[in-house]
C-alpha cells in the first residue's frame, strides 16, 4: 500500500466544495445525503449486530444463565428492530441509491432535494426515537408487534418504539417518492426504459413498494393506537376484535418489506455481475421485469406467515399457490445472472467475490423458501429455526451481501479512493464462511423442533447452537474489517480516478468524487443500452 | 439413546410425521439438486471463462428459448411442491370423525390439559398409542402455539376462539410439547411433555386420575350452579332455546342466517349472547365473560355436546316457538 497521501483535492468536488457542519447538516445533495445515511445506518448496524451478538453468548449453552428472560426476549427485539427499519429497508436505497439513482441517469439531482433532505431528518428523528426508547427499558413484543401480547401483557415501552416506526415508514415514503419522480423525469437525452441500468429498475421496483406497503404499516400502528386509546375493539377479542386482523394488515406491509429489503440488493449484483464479466446481462428484459413481477407479486402473498395462525384451510391454499409463483421471477433472475458469467471474462475484484456469494446464498436462501411455502411442511417448520435461517440467508446472505458488494463497488466513486484490496478480499472471505457457520445449522435446528425465541432450551439442540455462536464471531470479524480499511482508506487508499472497473455506468464518467452537479460541463447524452462492454476502452457514452 | 444427547433429525412419532418427513426429503433432494447445479455452473464460468490477456468477452443478448424454459420448468416443479404440501395440510386440517377429544386451554405460561372424564393436568399431556386424538384449544391471555415435533404437527392457540390439531400416536415415549408463538417474559419456559402410552398402561393412568365426574359432569353442575337451567329448558317456561340435541345442528339466526351448533358458536353464545341470537328468541341473556374462565366455558360445552350424543332425531329447540317468545318492543324481565 502506498504509505504517500494522494491527494484528491486538486478539484473541486461534492466532499470539498463546501465544508463545515451547517454544510452537511443543510445539503440538499443526493450525495451528500447518501452519506449521512451511511454513517447514521452503519451506526445501527453494528448496534443491532451488538444486540445479535448478545443473543448468540446467551444460546451458547442450554440454560438461560447470561442474561435473564426479560432481557433476552428484549435482545432479540431490538435486534430485529434496529436491522429491519434501521438497517435493511434503507440500505441500499438510502446509500447506493440515493447516491446513484441521480447519477445513472444523467441527472443533476434527485427531483425533489428538500424532501430527500427531508427523509433522511425523519430517519434520524426516528432514529432518536428508538435510541430513546432502547435506553428507556427497550422493548420485548417481538419485531413483529402481535396484539394482544404487545397491547396488554408487556410492561416496556412499546409506545416508543411505534412512534419510531410511524416516523421511520415516512422517510421511506418520500424516499420512495423522490425516486420515482426522479427516474420518470430527470433522465438524461436519450436514457430510454430500455436503457436503464438494473439498478435502477429494482429500485424504481422497491419504491413502488415503499409507497404502496408503508402507509399500510402506518395505518396498522394508527389502529393499535385507536383500540388502546378509545376502546374500539379492533384487535382485542374480548371487546369483539380479531386478532388475526392484526397479523394480515401486518403482513399485508411486513412481506412486501422483505422485497424492499432484497429488490436494491439484486440491483446491486446485476451492476457487479456484468461489470467484472466484461459482459452485457444476460437477458435484460427478463431481469427488469422480473423485479416489477417481483413488487407486484409481493403484495398477494403476505398471509403466508399465517398457515398455523387459524386461517382458512381454502385461504392457506390460495396463499401457498400465489407464494410458489413470487418464487419464478427469483428463479429467473439467479439462471440468468449465472449466464451472465458464460463467456465472459471474470474478474474476481471483492465486489465480484460479494456478488458471487450473494447468489449463492441468495440460491439456498429462495430455495428454503419453497419449504415454507409448502403447506404441510410449513406447519412443522414455521415458528423454528428453520424460519430464522431461511430469512437470515434471504438478508444477510443475500441482502447484506448485495449492499456490501454495492459499497466496494462505488466506495471509489463515492470517496475517489480505492481500499486495500488484499483485506477487502479477505474480508469477504471470512464473512461468507462466518455467516455460514452461524446460519446453515439453524436450518437443522428447525426441522428438530427448536421453536425460535427461547431463551432456554433443551440440550440435544445444543451442539448446533454452539456451532452457530462460533460462526457468529467469525461473521462479526468479517463486518467488522470493512469499517476499519473503508476508514483507513479515506485518506491513504489508493486515488482511484473516474472509472478504477472499467464499467459501463453513466456515473463512471465522471470524475471521482463527482462534482456537486454530477457532470460537467453538460448533462451526457446517452447513445448506447446499459453494459455497454464491447470495447472495454472505449467511452460507452457520448457526452 | 441413553448418554446420547445429540441428534440432527427429530423422532418421528405419528402417522402425519412419515408424510410431513416424505415431501421434506423430496423438496431436500430437488432443492440439493438444483444449488449443486448452480453452484458447479457459477464456479466452472468463473473458472473457465476469468479474465486473462487474450480473453474478450461474447457478448450475448440473452434467449427467450431459455428464459421461458428456466421460468416454465422451475413452475412446474413448484406446482408439484404445492400439490403436495397441500394435500399433506388437508390430512392434518381434518380430523377423523371419532377422535378422541381433549381439552387445551394456554395461559401464560403452562398448558392447561382436561380429559373427557374429567382427568386434569398440567404441561403433560397423556394420550394412548394408536387413536386418533383431536385438541380443542383456546387461550386465555395473548396467542400461543401448541407444537410437538415428533408428531409435526402445531397450530396457534388463540384467545376467543377455538383452534384443533390432531395427532395418531405411533410409538410410545415422552415427546417435546413446546410453546411455538412468542408469549411474552417466559415464553421458552412454556414447554410440556406429550407421554404416549400403550392403551392399557394408559386407561390404568386414566382411572388412576381421582377425577371427580366428567367434563361433561362438571360442565353440568356449573350449568345448573350458574342458573342456565332456569331458562334453557325443555318446558313451556323457556326463555331461552332448549339445549337438547342442539349440538352440531344447523340454528337459524334471528337475522335469517344459519350456523352450525359447534364448540366455537357455543362457547360465543356463552360470553357474549347477543352476537347470534337464535331466531324466534330475544336477546335477553346475560354475558357471562366475567364470571367464567376457559375452562369453565370448556366444561359447559363440553356438556352441550353431551346432551347431542343423548337425543335422536330432530333437534327440539332449533325452531321459532312464537308464543314464547314476548312481543317486540316490551321489555322483558
Amino acid at each position: 500500500m502506498a504509505t504517500a497521501v494522494q491527494s484528491i483535492d486538486t478539484r473541486e468536488h461534492y466532499l470539498n466544495e463546501h465544508l463545515g457542519i451547517r454544510s452537511w447538516l443543510f445539503t440538499t445533495d443526493h450525495k451528500r445525503i447518501a452519506l449521512l445515511y451511511l454513517v447514521t445506518l452503519t451506526a445501527f448496524f453494528f448496534l443491532g449486530g451488538f444486540f445479535a451478538l448478545l443473543i448468540r453468548l446467551e444460546l451458547l449453552t442450554p440454560p438461560g444463565d447470561l442474561v435473564t428472560a426479560d432481557t433476552y426476549n428484549k435482545l432479540f427485539t431490538m435486534h430485529a428492530i434496529t436491522m429491519v427499519w434501521w438497517f435493511m429497508i434503507p440500505a441500499v436505497p438510502g446509500v447506493l441509491g440515493n447516491f446513484l439513482v441521480p447519477m445513472m441517469i444523467g441527472a443533476k439531482d434527485m427531483a425533489f432535494p428538500k424532501i430527500n433532505l427531508a427523509s433522511y431528518y425523519l430517519f434520524a428523528i426516528s432514529g432518536l426515537f428508538l435510541l430513546y426508547g432502547i435506553l428507556d427499558g427497550g422493548i420485548d413484543t417481538g419485531w413483529t408487534f402481535y396484539v394482544p401480547l404487545s397491547s396488554g401483557y408487556v410492561n416496556s415501552h412499546v409506545a416508543m418504539f411505534v412512534v419510531a416506526i410511524f416516523i421511520n415508514g415516512f422517510s421511506s415514503i418520500f424516499t420512495g417518492l423522490n425516486f420515482i419522480v426522479t427516474i420518470h423525469k430527470l433522465r438524461a437525452p436519450g436514457m430510454t426504459w430500455r436503457r436503464l441500468p438494473l439498478f435502477i429498475w429494482s429500485n424504481y421496483a422497491t419504491s413502488i413498494i415503499f409507497l404502496l406497503a408503508t402507509p399500510v404499516l402506518a395505518i396498522t400502528l394508527l389502529l393499535v393506537a385507536i383500540e388502546r386509546f378509545f376502546h374500539v375493539g379492533l384487535f382485542d377479542a374480548n371487546q369483539g376484535g380479531d386478532p388475526l386482523l392484526f397479523q394480515h394488515l401486518f403482513w399485508f406491509y411486513s412481506h412486501p418489506a422483505v422485497y424492499i429489503m432484497i429488490l436494491p440488493s439484486m440491483g446491486v449484483v446485476s451492476e457487479v455481475i456484468t461489470c467484472f464479466s466484461r459482459k452485457r446481462v444476460f437477458g435484460y428484459s427478463f431481469v427488469a421485469a422480473s423485479s416489477v413481477a417481483i413488487a407486484l407479486l409481493g403484495f398477494l402473498v403476505w398471509a403466508h406467515h399465517m398457515f398455523v395462525a387459524g386461517m382458512s384451510v381454502y385461504a392457506a391454499l390460495i396463499f401457498s399457490l400465489l407464494s410458489y409463483l413470487v418464487a419464478v421471477p427469483s428463479a429467473i433472475k439467479v439462471f440468468n445472472w449465472t449466464a451472465t458469467l458464460y463467456k465472459g471474462s471474470v474478474h474476481y475484484d471483492t465486489p465480484m467475490l460479494y456478488a458471487l456469494g450473494f447468489i449463492g446464498l441468495f440460491t439456498i436462501g429462495g430455495l428454503t423458501g419453497l419449504f415454507l411455502a409448502c403447506l404441510g411442511l410449513d406447519v412443522h417448520v414455521t415458528d423454528t429455526y428453520f424460519i430464522v435461517a431461511h430469512f437470515h440467508y434471504i438478508m444477510v446472505g443475500g441482502a447484506v451481501m448485495g449492499y456490501m458488494a454495492g459499497i466496494h463497488f462505488w466506495w471509489p466513486k463515492i470517496s475517489g479512493r480505492l481500499y486495500p484490496e488484499g483485506w477487502a478480499k479477505l474480508a469477504a472471505l471470512i464473512t461468507f464462511i462466518g455467516f455460514n457457520l452461524t446460519f446453515f445449522p439453524q436450518f437443522l435446528l428447525g426441522y428438530m423442533g427448536m421453536p425460535r425465541r427461547y431463551h432456554a432450551y433443551p440440550e440435544e439442540f445444543q451442539i448446533l447452537h454452539v456451532l452457530s455462536t462460533a460462526g457468529s464471531t467469525i461473521l462479526g470479524v468479517g463486518y467488522l474489517l470493512p469499517l476499519v480499511y473503508m476508514a483507513w482508506s479515506m485518506r491513504y487508499g489508493k486515488v482511484a480516478g473516474p472509472n478504477p472497473w472499467k464499467a459501463s455506468g453513466l456515473e463512471w464518467q465522471s470524475p471521482s468524487p463527482p462534482p456537486t452537479h454530477n457532470f460537467e460541463p453538460d448533462t451526457p447524452i446517452v447513445v448506447t443500452e446499459a453494459y455497454h462492454y464491447e470495447n472495454p476502452e472505449e467511452a460507452p457514452v457520448a457526452g | 439413546m441413553p448418554g446420547w444427547n445429540f441428534a440432527l433429525f427429530p423422532e418421528r412419532a405419528s402417522t402425519h410425521a412419515g408424510r410431513v418427513d416424505a415431501v421434506y426429503f423430496f423438496l431436500v433432494a430437488i432443492c440439493t439438486l438444483v444449488t449443486i447445479g448452480v453452484f458447479v455452473m457459477i464456479t466452472y464460468f468463473a473458472v473457465r471463462y476469468r479474465a486473462s490477456k487474450n480473453r474478450q468477452a461474447v457478448q450475448i443478448e440473452g434467449s427467450t428459448v431459455l428464459e421461458i424454459t428456466w421460468s416454465v420448468i422451475p413452475l412446474m416443479i413448484f406446482m408439484w411442491f404445492f400439490i403436495w404440501g397441500a394435500v399433506v395440510y388437508w390430512d392434518g386440517a381434518r380430523a377423523p370423525a371419532d377422535s378422541e377429544e381433549v381439552y387445551v386451554v394456554a395461559k401464560q405460561w403452562m398448558w392447561k390439559i382436561q380429559h373427557m372424564n374429567g382427568v386434569r393436568e398440567i404441561n403433560e399431556l397423556h394420550v394412548p398409542v394408536g387413536r386418533d386424538i383431536v385438541t380443542t384449544m383456546v387461550s386465555q391471555d395473548v396467542i400461543h402455539s401448541f407444537y410437538v415435533p415428533a408428531f409435526r404437527v402445531k397450530a396457534d392457540v388463540l384467545p376467543g376462539r377455538y383452534t384443533h390439531v390432531w395427532f395418531h400416536a405411533t410409538k410410545p415415549g415422552t415427546y417435546h410439547l413446546f410453546c411455538a408463538e412468542y408469549c411474552g417474559t417466559m415464553h421458552s419456559g412454556m414447554i410440556g411433555s406429550v407421554i404416549v402410552m400403550e392403551p392399557a398402561q394408559y386407561q390404568a393412568w386414566l382411572a388412576g386420575g381421582a377425577a371427580q365426574g366428567s367434563l361433561a359432569q362438571n360442565g353440568q353442575a356449573l350449568f345448573q350452579q350458574l342458573g342456565c337451567n332456569t331458562c334453557h329448558r325443555a318446558d313451556s317456561l323457556a326463555r331461552a332455546p332448549n339445549l337438547q340435541g342442539v349440538y352440531g345442528r344447523p340454528i337459524k339466526l334471528a337475522d335469517g342466517r344459519t350456523v352450525i351448533a359447534d364448540d366455537s358458536y357455543v362457547r360465543e353464545s356463552i360470553l357474549n349472547p347477543t352476537a347470534k341470537v337464535v331466531a324466534g328468541f330475544q336477546p335477553i341473556m346475560p354475558n357471562f365473560a366475567s364470571q367464567l374462565n376457559e375452562e369453565g366455558v370448556l366444561a359447559l360445552v363440553a356438556y352441550v355436546k353431551s346432551l347431542a350424543q343423548q337425543t335422536t332425531g330432530e333437534p327440539v329447540a332449533n325452531r321459532p316457538v312464537p308464543n314464547q317468545a314476548p312481543p317486540a318492543g316490551k321489555k322483558v324481565e
